[in-house]
């Protein structure tokens, strides 16, 4: 991507363009790992006190019946679990800010799992992603409050479209991660 | 009364969800204090940890963006995307949606206000906005908090994702808007 960036700027005779952009990225990339800081202390907190008063491993056990299928490399009242799944419905909610904080978590917890190289994504951390980014998310909450300022007649009327079109787009993930784990061991044994 | 019942739900979350682990660590003697500072400390070294692979891709994206290399793109498939019946002015969006959020938001904010938030462009980008994510943005942060490097096939069922989540998006609207 940067070298079709810098060849593309330099054609349209753009080139400072880039530089600027490299330092802006640069910036803003740690701007944000700046304000996760905040986040992540809070939560990583928050939640290291449930783990202690056995709460996540009460929600894992809740649970088990869809994250066994989904998961089945994963032990049953592992931690990271109950992370997966406090990450999943903050996602659905629309809780951003909360959901981050908890994935992150399932992912260290992954990691400890990961009887592969550390370097390398296990199974269950692809599952986990898949269903991350694809998430259903039942109040688009961001982009109602910019159809309200636009002043939009009904602003909520995208909700029924959305949740369509994430709903397809999560079973695609499921699905296709399936198939792609299948694919993949198949081709480590060969 | 669905979506009031959802939006109650999602204010009340986080205080209901506070109190529940506070009340359940004080029934169980759990030392708070300690425990906070502890699982403190490891979230802030986590964050810490992100910001070499973020730093990575930010550059790349910002680069990418600014050099004019999208627009190239963009016009370089317009003309066959505008054949399946996907308007030009949302594919800038649906190129932007994996990469950058903030960017995207950008674009959404734009076409809303240029074509109002009631038109047809208007809640497709809504639609599209909602339904889909940041996906490489999520696989750098959560990848790189733990150090993994080689993503395997994730990239590609969360790519797939949100190519079906673009298209769904389009053959909703197109029913239940047009």
């Amino acid at each position: 991507m940067i070298l079709i960036g810098i060849i593309v700027a330099a054609i349209n005779g753009n080139i400072d363009a880039v530089t600027t952009a490299a330092l802006t990225g640069a910036q803003t990339a740690v701007d944000f790992a700046l304000g996760l800081i905040a986040i992540m202390a809070f939560w990583l907190g928050i939640m290291k006190v449930a783990e202690e008063a056995g709460m996540i491993r009460l929600l894992s056990r809740l649970m088990k019946p869809l994250t066994a299928f989904l998961f089945p490399s994963v032990p049953r009242d592992h931690p990271a679990m109950g992370a997966i799944i406090m990450n999943i419905s903050a996602n659905v909610l629309g809780l951003g800010n909360a959901a981050t904080p908890m994935g992150l978590i399932a992912m260290k917890e992954l990691q400890k799992l990961n009887r592969s190289d550390p370097k390398t994504a296990s199974d269950a951390m692809c599952t986990f992603l898949a269903l991350n980014t694809s998430c259903i998310t039942i109040i688009p909450a961001t982009i109602i409050g910019i159809r309200i300022k636009a002043g939009s007649v009904n602003p909520t009327e995208i909700v029924g479209t959305t949740i369509f079109a994430t709903a397809w787009a999560m079973l695609v993930a499921v699905v296709l991660d399936r198939v792609m784990r299948r694919v993949y061991s198949f081709r480590r044994w060969r | 009364m669905f979506l009031e019942m959802v939006s109650l739900a999602a204010k009340w979350a986080i205080p209901v969800i506070l109190f529940t682990i506070t009340l359940l660590a004080f029934v169980r003697r759990v030392n708070v204090y300690e425990k906070f500072i502890q699982g403190a400390t490891e979230g802030f070294a986590t964050a810490i940890k992100t910001i070499p692979f973020l730093v990575a891709m930010f550059v790349a994206i910002s680069v990418f963006r600014a050099s004019g290399a999208m627009e190239l793109f963009v016009k370089l498939v317009s003309p066959v995307t505008e054949k399946f019946g996907i308007p030009a002015e949302i594919l800038p969006l649906g190129i932007m949606r994996p990469l950058s959020g903030g960017g995207a938001l950008g674009i959404t904010a734009e076409l809303i206000k240029t074509y109002g938030p009631d038109s047809f462009i208007g809640r497709l980008a809504s639609t599209l906005q909602g339904s889909t994510d940041t996906t490489f943005f999520v696989l750098t942060l959560y990848f790189g908090s733990v150090g993994v490097m080689r993503y395997r096939y994730s990239i590609y069922t969360g790519l797939s994702a949100d190519i079906t989540g673009f298209i769904a998006s389009l053959v909703i609207c197109n029913l239940v808007f047009r």
